[in-house]
């Protein structure tokens, strides 16, 4: 059983190709995380597989409604509570257990502050304690540690062994070491070849 | 779905939010106009629902590049998109926060300025009944402008471009409906058109705007 088969993708950001021919699957328990220099498309192959935009070439198998997603911006209303955040993407996805994904963050004695007087590193962590209210087994995460303290990056990584060790699965791209048992995909092989822009089928025939 | 209406409400009223913005543009707009043409009734009465559903225009304008620009900067639209919520289900409660926030206030405040610009009781009824059924496309509209506008800097300006000439039907009939109720005539015909319009734009446009938005998210 896998929870997420990608095969062959193509994908491509404002038009122009950045990573193709990539292949992997996850089961639950697994994590891969993606490495690759900076441009190479990390970040379009992860929003790509959470459904953000369409795969130029290949297939991507998973259960609809899997993913949850993570990326730079965390969604957070600055004139709502930390725990207003929470219970609103709770709703929005079905979920619960606020209570957990506020603890599991060491969020507790935030709960009734605004989001907007949080600071750059406990937004970060409120926004990745609202993948356990999500409730989705994919996580699909964009740089996750960024701006988080030693001690959060910790925590982190304990909250995704976690999700691990309860069949869930997830798809990393960071470029520090967060202790975790994950297999590692090093993007840099796959560049795209030759710089030519996708243009839509039947492009250059309606102009030949 | 329920969820998004309470925290766009929510929002809307906290600090920030700009409840109430659109019916005090609307009140300075109605009080503006007798100082330009003048404070006596015989000028103000012919042109009081052309004024009025402008102001309405206008109000409603003030505030629809929030609907979706603010979750596009805080990445809220992007998690909207990969949740279980259809993103046109996502469009029309937008639409209907916008409605709420905006158009509804300005149905409650209108007889008020209509008595500003001396329009005769007899057609308070018909003012209200063409507001009430005519701002619903107001927002709706004005959500497609905002959704086929989102991520560009400076959109507001682009979207009053975009949503302005969108609006000429529903203000021809709604100016109409309030016209004949203050002369006396058939307000039936008027009104079916501004019903036959919302329903559409309420039925096609969540569609339309859902994707403008998920061509934008890529």
């Amino acid at each position: 059983m896998t929870l997420l088969a990608v095969h062959d993708l193509v994908v491509a950001r404002g038009g122009l190709r950045t990573v193709e021919g990539v292949s992997f699957s996850l089961a639950p328990g697994q994590a891969l995380i993606l490495r690759g220099p900076n441009g190479i498309g990390k970040t379009t192959l992860l929003r790509t597989i959470a459904g953000l935009q369409p795969p130029v070439g290949g297939g991507i198998e998973m259960a609809e409604d899997a993913v949850a997603y993570a990326a730079h911006a965390d969604g957070l209303k600055g004139a709502l509570s930390v725990a207003e955040n929470l219970a609103f993407w709770a709703q929005v996805f079905g979920g619960g257990g606020i209570e957990a994904a506020l603890s599991a963050m060491a969020l507790e004695p935030l709960a009734d502050r605004p989001a907007a007087a949080l600071s750059a590193g406990q937004k970060r962590r409120l926004g990745l304690a609202r993948l356990l209210v999500a409730r989705r087994p994919l996580w699909v995460l964009d740089e996750p540690t960024v701006s988080l303290d030693a001690a959060s990056v910790l925590r982190f990584a304990d909250m995704m062994r976690g999700h691990l060790s309860e069949g869930g699965a997830a798809l990393i791209a960071t470029h520090i070491d967060l202790g975790l048992d994950a297999r590692i995909l090093d993007l840099t092989p796959f560049r795209a070849q030759g710089i030519t822009p996708s243009r839509p089928a039947g492009f250059n025939e309606a102009f030949a | 779905m329920i969820a998004l209406l309470r925290r766009d409400l929510r929002l809307a009223v906290r600090a920030g939010g700009g409840f109430g913005l659109g019916v005090a543009f609307f009140l300075i707009l109605c009080s503006l106009v007798p100082f330009g043409v003048g404070p006596d009734s015989g000028a103000l009465q012919p042109i009081a629902p052309g004024i009025l559903w402008l102001g309405a225009l206008l109000a409603c304008l003030l505030s629809l590049d929030r609907i979706f620009a603010l979750d596009h900067e805080d990445g809220s639209l992007d998690l909207l998109a990969t949740s279980p919520l259809p993103l046109e289900g996502a469009v029309a409660i937008k639409a209907l926060a916008h409605w709420i926030t905006t158009g509804l206030p300005l149905i409650v405040a209108a007889p008020l300025f209509g008595i500003l610009l001396h329009l005769p009781a007899g057609a308070i009824p018909s003012l209200l009944v063409s507001l009430l059924v005519g701002t619903p496309a107001l927002s709706m509209l004005g959500a497609f402008g905002a959704a086929v506008t989102v991520g560009l800097r400076r959109g507001g300006l682009l979207l009053s471009l975009l949503v302005l000439p969108l609006y000429i039907p529903t203000l021809i009939f709604g100016t109409e409906m309030i016209r004949r109720g203050q002369q006396g005539g058939d307000a039936a015909t008027p009104l079916l058109f501004l019903a036959g319009i919302t329903a559409g734009v309420l039925a096609v446009i969540p569609f339309a705007a859902a994707a403008a938005l998920r061509v934008n998210l890529r």
